[in-house]
């Protein structure tokens, strides 16, 4: 292990641009989120929560597919180049990596999204412990360690004015070894008592101990005939904010947009929320606000576990119980379920 | 992931569509017609089952999928018989032979031409442009006759004029051996002197035996009286074939649109037998 004082960490950010992109949480507009490092950026890494998720740095919010010319009747096609540069996202946490395993899962399966995997093959991942936990999070729930980021290539944990740096993996080795000359040896002795503090304040936050009794793969016919869903839904606006600021949310649409070179075929995240995401000429398999909520939680609660060995699709990041309007969140979702009893039904 | 034929060692991803030329366009019916699509260089764009469908795509305008209406038997081209209802549908009418559109795919499964339904008598049920669809199967089960039992085909559409296909009715189905084809028009019509009558009725009417499996394709509210039909008439969930039509962008179960329960239409379909669909939240 090893560590560099906070003071010191633009220079370790400085080092790695240097040969790498560099993606970490920065301060734009009073909003924190993922962009690319250069000198001119406020680093944000003390704000736990970035408002929308690391997701854009392998499933970009918009991401040109191909280019089409049209040439009297005839087209020209040409396919977007392939990520091929090591890229960095420094400052990941538990959830949002687990959120990259969610959507591994969708866009990793044949047939592979190249797109995707090309950002995966190059995307170094140094994850960061969540100093302190907030009310929102329920990560816990979903048995993921918010002190101990494992699924990453490099873990690191800020304990007092320093950044501790552990190498997870051959990448992760590979970083470590390109920025050794800012690091200093470290024993592990204060990671510890940190990962310690951090597991206390995760068992006494208030959603830690929701239950996910009755949900799962199984749980088709019985959830998705709950009357629960006919009340809960009212105060939805179909804002959609929740799926942009989920980590797990891997909805697209794919459009054309026609430039003076030419049309260039992109793809964009869309929202299960809105009324045109199944509408056809032929008509519409989901008219209703209630049928369209419903889909939603039943798509990550139940039929992405059936579908993935179990696993959810929710990593209890909580950015939809901070942002959703309505406070019409995931979490009470659960709740409303557990009231109700249907979750035993 | 394939490769690239066009620039070998480059990945092409499943979302990047292959260059097609319209070679041909019928006009079936006042709002149908049927383009014959080839590759570049003039050879089939790729090889297909019966039932699976294709996104075809007008560059600039907009990207839909379409079931492969030829035969996978038909060795030369593919054919697409599109029904004008919305922007691409209409841009794709106002297309010439020569002009060049993308296709990719093909996506989905098939009917099970290969395993189930080999050596069944065959039922083909069909509404409308619904036959697009069936249209492959018939031709696939015709030009390999020998693997199928009897073969009867129920055609209807709203009036005469909308029957799509029927040169190829009367002249090749009509004329096959150990084929009965019944054709239904909704209205009486001058010059009209078939049946007259909405498919499910005339489906009581006809009262096929049960020693059938049925395949179903056409607009929602006639598959819903045909499956209550065939349900009276005997026939079992297993013996029923059916097609879903859902919103679809990827075609490769990720976009999300076409999600039902735990299965995606655009990879698990679109071809369902009957208790498959009796399995999925009543949402389609």
């Amino acid at each position: 292990m090893y560590k560099i004082a906070k003071e010191n960490l633009s220079a370790l950010f400085q080092k790695i641009a240097g040969d790498k992109e560099l993606y970490l949480p920065v301060k734009n507009g009073g909003q924190t989120n993922y962009a690319a490092w250069d000198e001119t950026v406020e680093v944000d890494i003390d704000t736990l929560k970035t408002v929308k998720s690391a997701k854009d740095a392998f499933f970009p919010q918009f991401e040109t597919l191909y280019n089409v010319k049209r040439e009297g009747k005839k087209l020209d096609l040409q396919q977007e180049a392939l990520k091929d540069k090591d890229f960095v996202i420094f400052g990941m946490k538990a959830c949002d990596i687990q959120g990259v395993k969610v959507l591994d899962n969708v866009f990793l399966s044949e047939p592979v999204d190249t797109y995707y995997a090309a950002r995966r093959a190059h995307g170094i991942i140094v994850a960061m412990a969540c100093h302190e936990p907030e009310e929102s999070c329920f990560c816990k729930v979903f048995g993921l360690d918010a002190a101990d980021p494992s699924a990453a290539d490099v873990a690191t944990w800020m304990v007092d004015g320093e950044l501790y740096w552990k190498a997870l993996t051959e990448k992760g080795e590979a970083l470590t070894a390109s920025v050794k000359d800012l690091l200093t040896d470290a024993d592990e002795a204060k990671v510890e008592a940190e990962k310690a503090q951090i597991r206390a304040i995760v068992e006494k936050l208030p959603y830690s101990n929701l239950s996910l009794e009755g949900w799962g793969g199984d749980a088709t016919d019985v959830k998705f005939k709950s009357p629960v869903w006919e009340t809960l839904y009212k105060g939805c606006l179909a804002c959609g904010t929740c799926t942009f600021v989920c980590p797990t949310c891997q909805c697209y649409d794919i459009k054309d947009y026609t430039t003076k070179d030419g049309i260039q075929r992109y793809r964009c995240w869309d929202s299960c929320m809105y009324s045109d995401f199944t509408l056809m000429a032929g008509g519409n398999n989901r008219t209703s606000q209630l049928q369209r909520y419903r889909q939603r939680f039943m798509h990550k609660l139940v039929y992405y576990p059936a579908n993935n060995n179990g696993m959810y699709a929710c990593v209890g990041c909580g950015r939809c119980v901070e942002k959703c309007p309505s406070s019409l969140n995931i979490v009470k979702v659960i709740k409303a379920f557990e009231n109700e009893g249907g979750s035993k039904a | 992931m394939s490769e690239c034929t066009c620039n070998p060692g480059y990945t092409k991803d499943t979302l990047v569509p292959q260059i097609g030329v319209i070679t041909d366009i019928r006009e079936e019916t006042p709002d149908v017609k049927t383009f014959r699509v080839n590759a570049l260089d003039g050879g089939k764009l790729f090889e297909h089952m019966p039932g699976q469908c294709a996104m075809v795509c007008v560059p600039g305008v907009s990207e839909g999928m379409f079931s492969i209406t030829s035969s996978p038997t038909n060795k030369e081209y593919q054919e697409f018989s599109i029904k004008r209802c919305g922007v691409l549908t209409e841009k794709l009418h106002s297309l010439e032979v020569g002009d060049q559109i993308t296709v990719r795919g093909p996506y989905g499964n098939n009917f099970p031409v290969e395993t189930e339904l080999k050596g069944k008598n065959l039922l083909f049920i069909a509404g409308g442009i619904g036959l697009a669809p069936l249209r492959s199967v018939i031709n696939y089960v015709l030009d390999n006759r020998e693997n199928y039992g009897t073969v009867d085909i129920l055609y209807g559409s709203r009036s005469a004029d909308d029957l799509v296909q029927l040169k190829e009715i009367q002249e090749v189905w009509m004329k096959a051996p150990n084929v009965n084809v019944y054709l239904t028009i909704d209205r009486e019509q001058e010059g009209w002197d078939g049946h007259v009558g909405f498919v499910p009725t005339y489906l009581k009417e006809i009262g096929f035996d049960t020693d059938k499996t049925a395949l179903v394709c056409g607009p929602p509210i006639m598959i819903k009286f045909v499956l209550q039909g065939l349900k009276e008439m005997g026939y079992t969930d297993e013996q029923i074939y059916t097609t879903l039509e859902l919103r679809m962008k990827c075609g490769i179960g990720k976009c999300g649109r076409c999600n039902i329960g735990t299965k995606f239409v655009c990879k698990d379909g679109p071809v369902f037998r009957y208790d498959q669909i009796e399995e999925l939240p009543d949402e389609y």
